[in-house]
């Protein structure tokens, strides 16, 4: 029998269930989240107009560089001031 | 853990010896006349007939007696009264056993004094065992283990463990010994590993260390290079997840890349040195295991590069023209550093021909425009490693490091108008705002000369950086510690 030493982090993965998805986008507010990839904001600009023709509230957000996650500061700020959130990737 | 309870000595004189030592096989005469006259207990530590001539003597095959008492020296003869050691001699000396036994005219046919031979529980080959099946261990990691139908190196893979190689099985005797290789100890946070920002000890360093094939005086670089690439500065996380190839290249300077055998020159940037291969490949298997960074997860590199299963090398600094690359960081000659880089697989320059350093420095500046795309400026660092058939003309021209750098650099500058979005029909380019200025390939400090390679090839080789700065990664060197 081999006996070793575990080379991971031991972690067991938190579980945090998701947010049920609202049935309809009436009466919510949207996060539109920029990455700071070139050209999310073409995209995101699109979408925030669309959501608006149809009088939704939308709030934009952006990350400061696409390499990094995202501070936990504006990860509050989106999960506080949001119902659901559109994220940008790019490229 | 319980640990085996400490091996009583009988009382009256206690020698330790061992059949493979010339100098207990000498004083067999003496251990003789000890017998005769006192109360002596022999315990042996290889061959349980030796020595044929002592009645009472015993085996510490296992070692037990000789771990427990410290004894590193054989012959060592201890004076015991009520189970505790009272004196101590170790190798032959008349005097001094004379002294501690009170008999006179011991071993008269012997010389005075002759050295012992080292202690079997001192061996290095036997001492992680000893200090596991003894010491107790002070480690916290999690035991698994294999059932004895496993296959060993199968049951690694399985698990996700390994980078494609075969790693070596981190038993604890292996993950002890290789504790050995520093003075800090195993439970000490070393960083937080992205991209799962994990804590990492000393001891889940040295388990991987272990896996990757390292040696134990290899330890303290890969403890500092661990330490490099989970700064915020060099953006281990950014790196890992890129889509581009990247991977932390690691060179090492001052005296340590010697003493632990690293390789500086020929194939220095291939296959070969045990160092050279396993130290990167260490760094990786943290970030993997600990880290939890495993490609096709939050790893998205398109293509990914050799360069990712670990790339180390020392600078060659013995015949260089320059000081060592560290001091670009602020650290002085002869310092024991290891600079992390944000780089791709290195590829080849030729210039066989060029016998000044200005041509030279054209041909470098002509190959190092092409890094990532010839439109793209300032977002990308390099290496330029410089073998000593190039970096001769250097040293012969008397020019420095920065006068290199800064040479290529005048002559990488090209106008805004060739560089933007759109010229020579290509969409890929810097913005058109930035039209009208005239740029450098690099930013400053943005290329890193290296010496490094085989005496033979009028080559150099450039290693492509990633995204530098803030949005991407700037180079980190630390200082290692023991």
């Amino acid at each position: 029998m081999t006996k070793v030493l575990d080379p991971t982090n031991e972690a067991t993965p938190a579980d945090i269930p998701r947010v049920t998805r609202p049935e309809s986008l009436d009466g919510l507010t949207v996060g539109l989240l920029d990455i700071s990839k070139p050209r999310g904001d073409r995209f995101l600009d699109r979408i925030e107009e669309r959501l608006v023709e149809r009088g939704l509230r939308v709030e934009r957000f952006r990350k400061p560089t696409f390499t990094k996650p995202a501070p936990v500061d504006l990860r509050h700020e989106i999960a506080t001031k949001c119902d659901v959130v559109i994220e940008a990737l790019a490229d | 853990m319980t640990l085996p309870e400490l091996p009583t000595l009988p009382d009256g004189f206690v020698a330790i010896v061992k059949e493979d030592c010339p100098t207990c096989e000498l004083i067999v005469p003496v251990l003789e006349q000890l017998a005769s006259g006192t109360q002596l207990t022999v315990f042996t530590q290889d061959d349980p007939n030796f020595p044929g001539e002592i009645e009472d003597r015993q085996f510490d095959g296992d070692l037990a007696v000789s771990w427990h008492h410290d004894i590193e020296t054989v012959p060592t003869l201890l004076a015991v009264e009520n189970g505790k050691e009272v004196a101590r001699t170790v190798g032959w000396s008349r005097s001094q056993w004379e002294s501690i036994t009170g008999v006179s005219h011991l071993g008269l046919d012997l010389p005075d004094h002759r050295p012992g031979c080292g202690s079997l529980s001192v061996d290095p080959s036997l001492s992680a065992d000893l200090e596991l099946r003894f010491g107790g261990s002070a480690m916290t990691a999690r035991r698994v283990e294999f059932a004895s139908l496993e296959d060993t190196h199968e049951a690694l893979f399985d698990r996700g463990w390994t980078d494609g190689f075969p790693v070596v099985p981190p038993s604890e005797a292996r993950v002890m010994a290789m504790l050995e290789g520093t003075t800090r100890s195993p439970e000490e946070i070393v960083a937080s590993v992205p991209p799962d920002l994990v804590p990492c000890t000393v001891e889940k360093v040295a388990i991987n260390a272990v896996m990757a094939g390292c040696r134990p005086e290899y330890l303290p670089v890969v403890l500092a290079g661990v330490e490099a690439v989970c700064t915020d500065t060099f953006n281990m996380h950014g790196l890992l997840a890129t889509t581009m190839p990247h991977a932390p290249v690691l060179i090492v300077n001052g005296p340590i890349a010697e003493q632990i055998g690293m390789n500086s020159g020929n194939n220095a940037l291939g296959q070969g040195n045990r160092a050279n291969s396993t130290i990167g490949r260490a760094v990786q298997l943290v970030i993997r295991n600990v880290g939890g960074g495993r490609p096709g997860e939050v790893d998205r590199a398109a293509f990914g590069s050799p360069a990712k299963v670990g790339f180390c090398f020392a600078e060659r600094e013995e015949d260089s023209p320059w000081l060592p690359i560290s001091t670009m960081y602020g650290f002085s000659s002869g310092t024991n550093t290891v600079l992390a880089f944000p780089g791709e697989a290195p590829r080849n320059l030729v210039d066989q021909l060029s016998r000044d350093p200005d041509s030279l420095a054209r041909t470098y500046a002509a190959n190092l425009i092409s890094i990532q795309h010839p439109k793209l400026v300032l977002g990308f660092d390099a290496i330029l490693a410089v073998a000593p058939d190039h970096s001769r003309v250097f040293r012969e021209a008397g020019w420095s490091r920065e006068q290199l750098a800064d040479r290529v650099n005048e002559l990488t500058v090209r106008p805004g108008r060739e560089l933007i979005r759109g010229a020579g029909n290509i969409p890929e380019g810097i913005p058109e705002a930035m039209e009208e200025l005239d740029l450098p390939k690099f930013r400053p400090n943005g290329l890193h000369i290296v010496h490094c390679g085989g005496a033979a090839g009028l080559f150099s080789a450039i290693i492509g950086g990633w995204v530098n700065g803030e949005m991407g990664s700037d180079p980190v060197c630390v200082e290692i510690t023991p």
